[in-house]
């Protein structure tokens, strides 16, 4: 049995009556689960289909994104719900908002829910900023006349004053999005759903939004439940939060501890990558002591090469490529840089410390690290996969990095 | 989603909105404005006029012909603008549909009665041509209105069906395009349907049979019983057909479609935010 259902208010004064805790429940979520049937090459043809009918074959493949999923949110709460990108947390808020259906479990809600999946929905750039106030509160049900109450609050909390008639085209991003939001907290919803729209307009604009949700937080008869990944929010307006990690709730409950879950997700990750990561080789020279750090703009990495053989080697090259996406974007050999283009020279029974410094034309994303060790006959003395994840994030973001040149490798010191 | 639910408060004043918003964007930018919804028909309507009046001749010895071919027009346009725009109305709106949760009828809805506001201005112009041309209304217009009721119905129900199936699957559209081209040259509308039956303006019982055939498209039965209603007593379903389970035909192929419409419509609009 799934299905969204809708409690009118009647109903709503009826489960007060009970007098018990669940009293309050306004949004209950039962063995929630939603599957994504991802479609095939083609799949959109009439002809695709009727062939994959044909041969009684499926036009998609199934995927599982939300799995029983179950929570109760109360009247008063300011809900927050985080995870990582592709944890399952917007669909989440799209079932809950009604726009997609569960396949499996129940949504109960009590009251009138309105979603804020994005900001100005509707909004078109060809009409006044006045005409798409009136079209973004019709999209959140409001008559022309309750508008038409409200609308010097709209303009004023904007402080778009004079620029109503003007078309919606020629204003500025952020003022679009002051427009939006102004519109939105406006509406008299008994659950709010907000995804990702705290961080709109300048600092002014920031501290005034601040100040409406702190109150909103206050007010015992407004529910709101917030999809985001800044965990100063969560920290902020708060009282209660779930983690959603693959599709499951990992960690529910106090918003500090959920807040700092979630930003521990990211350090365990790199921790544990040394437990799990591939290595093999003929280990007659090794690579050890890896570590590296971010600094200034460069990526730094020590790492040692110890000889275990008794016997000089003197034909050695590290080849280092960095993976990001299951793909390896950047590579680069000590092969091609001076003075270890003829090989890198290792005693016997002796180990050599290196320090590599790369250029930093990483970008905002996600990495790690494959080191290979090997001469130019032979099988692979030594090869580390995802010996080290970072994240580049601090870097300055270059929009090009892919087109920037390979990492230039120094030995320092 | 039920069909009472889709009426309520909220969804009227969002449909009312969306038909004003698509309203005041379409002559939006050109110097006329919407002066454009009077000149567009009377320019098209003088070139039918010239072409299928005084060079091709279709309708000699038919008095007003020229009207009643008007009205045909008049009434295919708001057929083929309702079913194409209402088609693709999912789909272009598909971004509202993947942010806000509301009954997926009022796309295809706003579509269709943009395309009825018009359908009206047109069928002004199409009365004023008539009044010009010495049409004697008949008492029996006042029957026009449940004509134009089924039209309604008929095109609406049709949006519904393909529109839904359009999400799905893109090849709709383009087969949509050549079929109704097909439709449009077999409803007698640029011809009489006695230019079918009578080529030479004696009956050929051959060709009764095809001009039955035709006559049995509803879109046919509404044209003629239209021109009937309107202007002059021409052959309809009513007069022209004699078996009753034929006369039937048109008005069972629009049930049909209606009830069609509305099924597949309901069953498919729940999965619209993740298939488009």
């Amino acid at each position: 049995m799934s299905g969204v259902e809708v409690l009118d208010a009647n109903d709503a004064e009826v489960l007060e009556g009970g007098g018990e805790r669940a009293q309050d429940v306004v949004v209950s979520v039962r063995d929630l689960g939603k599957m994504f049937r991802l479609p095939k090459e083609h799949s959109g043809e009439l002809r695709r289909h009727i062939i994959n009918m044909l041969h009684g074959e499926k036009g998609y493949t199934e995927f599982n994104v939300l799995r029983d999923v179950s929570f109760e949110v109360h009247r008063g709460d300011f809900f927050g719900i985080v995870g990582r990108n592709g944890s399952g947390k917007s669909t989440l808020l799209k079932l809950l908002s009604g726009i997609y259906r569960p396949t499996a479990g129940t949504i109960s809600t009590v009251g009138r829910v309105v979603p804020f999946i994005e900001l100005g929905v509707g909004f078109n750039p060809e009409l006044t900023g006045a005409e798409n106030v009136y079209l973004n509160g019709a999209m959140l049900g409001f008559s022309n006349a309750e508008i038409t109450a409200m609308y010097n609050d709209i303009v004023a909390f904007a402080e778009l004053e004079g620029f109503m008639d003007q078309k919606l085209k020629n204003y500025s991003s952020g003022m679009q999005v002051r427009l939006a939001f102004s519109v939105a907290i406006k509406a008299e919803a008994d659950i709010l759903i907000l995804d990702e729209v705290l961080a709109v307009g300048d600092e002014a604009f920031q501290r005034k939004c601040d100040e409406y949700f702190q109150q909103v937080k206050l007010d015992p008869s407004k529910t709101v439940i917030l999809v985001t990944h800044a965990m100063e929010s969560v920290r902020a307006y708060c009282n209660r939060a779930i983690l959603i990690e693959n599709g499951e709730i990992a960690l529910a409950g106090d918003p500090d501890q959920v807040a700092s879950a979630y930003s521990r997700q990211f350090i365990t990750q790199s921790e544990m990558s040394t437990d799990t990561d591939m290595r093999y080789g003929t280990g007659e020279v090794v690579i050890e002591n890896v570590s590296h750090r971010l600094a200034e703009g460069r990526f730094v990495l020590d790492f040692d090469l110890v000889n275990k053989t008794d016997h000089d080697r003197s034909d050695l090259a590290v080849t280092f490529e960095f993976v990001t996406g299951g793909v390896v974007a950047l590579g680069n050999s000590t092969r091609f840089v001076e003075p270890y283009v003829d090989g890198i020279v290792v005693r016997a029974s002796d180990s050599e410390h290196f320090s590599v410094e790369f250029a930093d034309n990483f970008g905002n994303r996600d990495f790690s690290l494959n080191m290979s060790l090997g001469d130019r006959v032979s099988e692979p003395l030594d090869v580390r996969k995802n010996v080290v994840e970072f994240s580049s994030a601090n870097v300055e973001f270059k929009k090009s990095w892919h087109m920037v040149g390979l990492p230039i490798i120094r030995k320092a010191g | 989603m039920s069909f009472k639910e889709s009426f309520g408060r909220r969804n009227r004043l969002l449909l009312r909105e969306m038909v004003k918003t698509d309203f005041k964007l379409r002559y939006q930018g050109s110097v006329l404005g919407h002066l454009w919804s009077i000149l567009k028909p009377l320019a098209l309507f003088t070139v039918m006029y010239v072409v299928f009046v005084r060079f091709l001749r279709f309708g000699d010895g038919i008095p007003h012909f020229a009207v009643s071919l008007l009205l045909a027009m008049t009434v295919w346009t708001f057929f083929s603008e309702a079913v194409g725009q209402g088609l693709h109305a999912i789909v272009a709106r598909g971004d509202l549909l993947r942010k806000i949760s509301f009954p997926k009828v009022i796309v295809v809805l706003s579509a269709t009665v943009g395309a009825l506001i018009n359908f009206g201005i047109n069928l002004l112009v199409v009365l004023i041509f008539a009044v010009i041309n010495g049409v004697q209304f008949r008492w029996q217009i006042v029957f026009a209105p449940l004509v134009l009721i089924e039209l309604y119905a008929f095109s609406l129900g049709l949006a519904m069906l393909l529109g839904a199936l359009y999400v799905r699957f893109r090849d709709i559209g383009h087969l949509w395009d050549v079929f109704l081209q097909g439709w449009f040259y077999a409803t007698p509308i640029i011809y009489p349907l006695s230019m079918v039956y009578a080529p030479k303006g004696v009956t050929v019982e051959s060709r009764l049979l095809m001009a039955k055939i035709l006559l049995m498209n509803p879109m046919a039965q509404m044209i003629q019983d239209l021109r009937t209603l309107v202007v002059l007593q021409t052959d309809t379903v009513w007069t022209f057909l004699h078996n009753p389970f034929v006369k039937a035909v048109p008005m069972v192929v629009v049930v049909v479609v209606v009830a069609l419409g509305v099924l597949v419509f309901n069953k498919r609009s729940q999965m619209f935010a993740e298939e488009i």
